[in-house]
């Protein structure tokens, strides 16, 4: 299901490579162009010459929606490698490297702030962090979040962008994706409002649980959204696939999301839905 | 006669062809060779025994796949006494990866979803090898919301390779389809009894999936990624299979010891492909046992239990 690690074999642009780099000038991966560091932060990260719309970490997502400042829950929960996973490296290695590179302890960071009036809980997930895979971490954050929102009556955003399950625990992994669910089936029940937004990009088995149960769906343009992973579709098939399959233009056509907005957009969407919804005092 | 036989499997085989060839032997000559016959019949027992009770992960693997290894419908058979079918999502189409219907076991009716693979190649083509797109899923809820609507118990029969990774798949939503029965199942308020049978990989498996107990059969495995997946990217060689095996604990004794199987239900003289009747019976009593207890169990609770055993679900550390 984690078919981040997959892509770089197949000749597509290496992950690694489009994480942003560190340095004055940076070189869009879409158009090629060079762009100023300080002008890309101020656009949102966002192409001034293609609207590429670069893969940012989870602090950029905060600094995009929330008004100054937010308080953070659950920050310190980390894996405990309950299959004592090891490939070439351990997996409680590749966990801590990630923690060495991000400043993260997991793939995803939960949060409580406010977005014009409204006080929201918010979860962003971090592709940083070994390819933003949803493990028992991921998950129980995420569920606690939605718990959060439950029981305090707040608007839940999740901002995903996932590479899927995370093979290194294995079916609990996989048991994420009904916990999850299950507590939105939940937060749903008591009438809670939920906003999934996709981004660049969000596959396997986070896009087959919470990021696709959203009252609205919201994706980044270009985004790449979908359940299998690129590689083993051709193979399944053996033919090429379309032009933008997968992306989100793709998924709006099919009718599987609500909208695409650009992410210098996306805050007064997020707002307007909010005012809308979110109405209840 | 077996499809398949296991290179583990080769000795009973072996054995085997050597009591009947004494049979016949006996029964032609007109030898006396009945003392001989059973003592390799106890030696036989013995090395069944032995054989199935010592695989690693990876074995057991292959024998869910095993292709004499009884199906959902093959169990349907064994245990109902009446299934009536139902198909289609209302929507596209009738995917036949995934069957629904009704069933009557014993003294419950019940509403019965399942993967579906087939025996041979044209059976297979017709069940796309047991790999639903998104019409199974949603057939699997319509019949799923009949069960809530009648106040029926679902049982659930997982049998995949995984959801099938096309282009007409992700069209027309395969994950919003397996997110959909994800949040429909966990709320659903009629119960819900899974069974493994086979193989269970990844959302394919866990889109018909949850539910209040999980019975697994002893010879199936279920993770998040099938051995061959997990291998041909972490290895970069699908055929490190049985090193990904092992490493992602995918067996039933594992999925019980991470409290994701409620009940491990071993398989007589250690396989199903070779006893299915014996299987179907002794799933079958599982089955009923597990009913009567949560049919017991008034809606409101019922979904409140279900919703805390997944939330328990995972393993981690906090500060
Ligand atoms: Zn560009």
């Amino acid at each position: 299901m984690v078919d981040w690690f997959r892509r770089t074999k197949t000749g597509l642009l290496s992950t690694e490579k489009k994480v942003i780099p560190d340095g004055l000038w940076i070189k869009c991966p879409k158009c090629s162009e060079y762009l100023y560091k300080r002008e890309l932060e101020r656009n949102f990260w966002i192409c001034t010459q293609c609207q590429y719309h670069f893969r940012i970490s989870s602090s950029n997502y905060f600094t995009i929606l929330i008004d100054g400042d937010y308080e953070e829950f659950n920050q310190k929960m980390k894996s405990n490698d309950p299959l004592k996973f090891k490939d070439s490296k351990r997996y409680s290695d590749r966990v801590k490297e990630a923690h060495a590179k991000t400043g993260l302890y997991d793939a995803v960071v939960t949060v409580e702030g406010d977005i014009d009036k409204h006080r929201v809980v918010l979860c962003v997930m971090d592709f940083n962090f070994v390819g933003g895979s949803m493990g028992s971490v991921v998950g129980e954050k995420i569920s606690r979040a939605i718990d959060r929102a439950r029981e305090k009556k707040l608007p839940l955003i999740i901002v995903s962008s996932s590479g899927g399950a995370r093979m290194q625990e294995g079916v609990l992994s996989l048991m994420q994706m009904a916990k999850t669910s299950a507590k939105l089936a939940q937060f749903h029940g008591e009438g809670g409002f939920f906003i999934s937004i996709l981004t660049d990009p969000t596959t396997g088995g986070t896009t087959a649980s919470f990021a696709m149960l959203g009252d609205i769906i919201i994706a980044e343009p270009g985004a790449l959204i979908g359940f299998a992973g690129e590689r083993v579709i051709k193979q399944t098939i053996g033919k090429d696939l379309p032009e933008g399959f997968q992306r989100a233009e793709f998924l709006l056509e099919k009718g599987f999301v609500d909208m695409i907005i650009g992410r210098s957009e996306i805050k007064k969407t997020i707002i307007k839905l909010l005012d809308f919804f979110n109405d209840k005092n | 006669m077996a499809k398949l036989t296991l290179e583990f499997e080769k000795p009973i085989l072996e054995l085997e062809q050597k009591i009947d060839e004494m049979r016949e032997l006996s029964r032609v000559n007109g030898v006396d060779l009945i003392d001989e016959i059973q003592k390799l019949d106890e030696k036989l027992n013995k090395l069944v025994k032995k054989t199935y009770s010592n695989l690693n992960r990876w074995q057991r693997v292959q024998l869910a796949r095993h292709p004499d290894r009884p199906y959902t419908l093959d169990y349907l058979d064994k245990m109902c006494s009446e299934f009536i079918e139902i198909h289609g999502d209302r929507h596209f189409a009738d995917d036949k990866s995934i069957i629904a219907g009704f069933a009557t076991i014993e003294k419950h009716k019940v509403v019965v979803i399942g993967h579906q693979k087939g025996r041979n190649i044209k059976e297979n083509v017709y069940r796309n090898f047991g790999s639903p797109h998104p019409e199974g899923y949603r057939k699997a809820l319509r019949a799923m919301k009949l069960a809530e609507k009648f106040n029926k118990p679902v049982i659930s029969f997982i049998d995949t390779q995984g959801a099938y990774p096309g282009i007409g798949a992700e069209e027309r939503g395969q994950a919003e389809a397996i997110a959909r029965n994800l949040f429909e199942m966990s709320r659903l308020r009629t119960p819900i009894l899974i069974c493994v049978i086979g193989e269970g990989a990844s959302g394919g498996a866990l889109g018909i999936g949850v539910g209040d107990r999980n019975i697994v059969l002893e010879n199936t495995w279920y993770s998040v990624i099938s051995p061959e997946g997990c291998a041909s990217i972490l290895y970069r060689d699908a055929g490190k299979a049985n090193i990904a095996a092992e490493s992602m604990k995918v067996t039933a004794q594992d999925l019980y010891e991470l409290g994701v199987a409620d009940e491990l239900v071993t398989e007589p003289d250690g396989s199903a492909h070779r006893n299915p009747d014996a299987t179907a019976k002794k799933l079958k009593s599982a089955i009923l046992r597990n009913l009567d207890e949560l049919c017991a169990i008034p809606a409101d609770e019922l979904v409140r239990l279900r919703i805390e055993k997944y939330s328990k679900m995972g393993s981690w550390d906090e500060e």
